[in-house]
C-alpha cells in the first residue's frame, strides 16, 4: 500500500489531522461546542464552494470561511437566548450559498462530493504540507493558552473566580476550532468532519480521569479511525469516509456501553 | 495594612452602594474585617450577598463608594454554583490541579498533594468529581483555591445543600485554617445556627444596609 505515493501522503496528512482534531476535540466537548462545530464546516461548505467559484484552492475559501463564522457564530452561541434557533438559520443560508457557489461556478458535481464527503486519497504534496503546518499552527495556539483554556472548559466558573481572562481563551479557542473544521474537512469531508471533533474525545472522556489522559486517548481513538479507515479504504475501494465515520462511531458506542454497565 | 482602632484591618468598606438599573440592591454600606476573623455574612435569599461579594472580588464594580482590602491580601474565592454534571469527566486531583501550573513539577505536585492532605481527600483523589459526594466536592473546592495560598477565604453558601455530617467536616477544615494557617473567613450562609457555633462574627445584611458585631450576640431581625 505504502509504495503508492498518494497512499503516503493520505496516511502523513491524516495523521496530522487526527492529532489536531484529537486535542481540539477534548475542548470542543468539554465545552459543549459540538453543535457549533457542525455549523461551522457548514459555514465550511459554503467557503469552499466558494474558493471553487473565485477558482483558489477550497482549503483557503473553507479557512477564511470558518475564521469569519467562528467568531460570529461563537458569539451568538454564547450570548443569545435563540442560540440554537439562530445557529439552525445561519447553517442554512449557509449551506443555500455553498449550493449556489457549486451551481454557478459550473463545477462537475464530483467537486462537491469531495468537499462534502472528503477526498483524502486526492491530497499532493503541497497539500499535506499545507496541512501540517496549519495543524502545527493549531496545536501550538492550543498550547499557549492551554492552562487557562483548560481551566474555562473544564471549570468555567472556577476559571472566572480565580480570575482567568476566559473571553480572550475562549476567542483563541474558537480561531483553532475553525481552522482545525477546515483542515478536518480535507479528510472526512466538510458534511462529516464534526466526527472526528467530538466522537474521539466523547469517548475519552469515559476512559481518562486527567486532561492529559483525556487528550491522548482521544489522539489515539482518532488516529485508529483514520489509519484503519485509510487501509480499509484502499482494499475494499469504498469511502474512506464511511469507514472512519463507522469506527468511530463503534468505539465509541463500546465506550459507552461499558461506561453504563459500569455505573450501573 | 489598614488600620481602624486596635486591629489590623484586612478589608475596609466604605458607603458601598449597588443597583441594578433602577433596582437598589443596598446603599450605602460600611463594615470592616480584622484579619484573622471568621465572619458569617448573613441575611435572607435576595438581599444581595453574593452581589456583595461580587463586587469584593472585582468581578462587579459598585455604583458608588469603595472598599479597600490590606496590600498584603491573597483573596481565595469559593463560588457558590458549579457545572459538575453526572457525566463529568476530571479526577479529583485533576479538578485541584486546574489552578496549578501546566507542567507539573515535582514542586507543583508537592503543593497539591498538601492541599489534598488538608482537605482530607488524598486518598479518594483518583475519584471523579461527578462520583464525589456534596461534602467532597466542596472540599475539593476549597483545596483548589487553597492552591494560590489565600490569607481570605471567601465561601458563597458551601454548605446550603450538604448533610449535618458534611457541614462539620467542612466548617471544622475552616476553623483549622483559620487558626492554623491564619487564614481570614468571610462565610456566606442563612444558616444561623451553624454560624453561631462556628463563627466569631457577623454582617447582617438585610433592606439594603448592613449591621456588624460579634456572633455571640448576633439577634436576626424580621422587621
Amino acid at each position: 500500500m505504502f509504495q503508492y505515493e498518494f497512499m503516503r501522503y493520505a496516511f502523513l496528512a491524516s495523521t496530522f489531522i487526527a492529532i489536531t482534531c484529537g486535542v481540539v476535540g477534548v475542548y470542543v466537548v468539554a465545552r459543549s461546542y459540538a453543535f457549533l462545530a457542525h455549523t461551522l464546516s457548514e459555514i465550511g461548505f459554503a467557503g469552499a464552494a466558494f474558493a471553487v467559484f473565485i477558482g483558489i484552492a477550497p482549503l483557503w475559501g473553507m479557512l477564511l470561511f470558518t475564521l469569519l463564522g467562528s467568531i460570529g457564530v461563537g458569539e451568538l452561541s454564547i450570548h443569545s437566548d435563540q442560540k440554537e434557533s439562530s445557529i439552525s438559520a445561519i447553517s442554512a443560508l449557509f449551506i443555500g450559498l455553498g449550493v449556489l457557489f457549486l451551481a454557478i461556478s459550473n463545477s462537475n458535481s464530483r467537486y462537491a462530493t469531495n468537499i462534502l464527503f472528503g477526498s483524502i486519497i486526492g491530497v499532493d504534496r503541497q497539500g499535506v504540507i499545507q496541512l501540517i503546518i496549519l495543524s502545527v499552527i493549531v496545536l501550538v495556539m492550543i498550547l499557549l493558552v492551554q492552562k487557562n483554556l483548560n481551566f474555562d472548559s473544564f471549570d468555567h466558573i472556577g476559571a472566572i473566580a480565580h480570575g482567568v481572562h476566559t473571553g480572550f481563551v475562549g476567542i483563541i479557542f474558537l480561531i483553532a476550532l475553525a481552522m482545525s473544521v477546515a483542515i478536518g474537512a480535507q479528510i472526512v469531508g466538510s458534511l462529516l468532519v464534526f466526527i472526528l471533533l467530538t466522537l474521539p474525545a466523547s469517548t475519552a472522556r469515559y476512559i481518562g480521569r486527567t486532561i492529559p489522559a483525556m487528550i491522548a486517548w482521544s489522539i489515539v481513538i482518532a488516529l485508529i479511525g483514520v489509519w484503519a479507515g485509510l487501509y480499509l479504504g484502499f482494499i475494499t475501494n469504498w469511502p474512506v469516509t464511511f469507514f472512519i465515520a463507522t469506527i468511530e462511531v463503534v468505539i465509541y458506542l463500546v465506550a459507552y456501553a461499558i461506561h453504563v454497565i459500569k455505573h450501573r | 495594612m489598614v488600620s481602624k482602632g486596635d486591629a489590623e484591618l484586612i478589608l475596609d468598606v466604605n458607603d458601598l452602594s449597588m443597583r441594578f438599573d433602577t433596582k437598589t440592591i443596598f446603599e450605602k454600606l460600611n463594615f470592616h474585617l480584622e484579619e484573622g476573623s471568621m465572619t458569617a455574612l448573613l441575611g435572607p435569599n435576595g438581599t444581595g450577598k453574593t452581589t456583595l461579594i461580587r463586587i469584593l472580588m472585582g468581578m462587579l464594580a459598585p455604583v458608588e463608594g469603595s472598599y479597600k482590602f490590606a496590600s498584603d491580601v491573597r483573596l481565595g474565592y469559593v463560588p457558590q454554583f458549579r457545572n459538575i454534571d453526572s457525566e463529568y469527566p476530571l479526577s479529583i486531583r485533576a479538578f485541584i490541579e486546574l489552578n496549578a501550573p501546566l507542567f507539573k513539577t515535582k514542586k507543583v505536585r508537592e503543593k497539591v498533594d498538601y492541599q489534598l492532605a488538608e482537605t482530607h481527600l488524598t486518598s479518594i483523589q483518583n475519584t471523579r468529581m461527578s462520583e464525589a459526594s456534596g461534602g467532597q466536592k466542596q472540599r475539593v473546592y476549597l483545596a483548589q483555591a487553597l492552591l494560590d495560598h489565600p490569607n481570605m477565604i471567601i465561601l458563597d453558601e458551601a454548605t446550603a445543600s450538604l448533610d449535618p455530617v458534611a457541614k462539620t467536616e467542612l466548617m471544622d477544615l475552616l476553623k483549622h485554617l483559620n487558626k492554623h494557617h491564619k487564614i481570614t473567613v468571610l462565610f456566606v450562609t442563612h444558616d444561623i445556627p451553624l454560624a453561631k457555633k462556628y463563627m466569631t462574627n457577623y454582617l447582617y445584611l438585610n433592606k439594603g444596609t448592613v449591621r456588624q458585631g460579634k456572633m455571640s450576640e448576633f439577634k436576626e431581625d424580621f422587621a
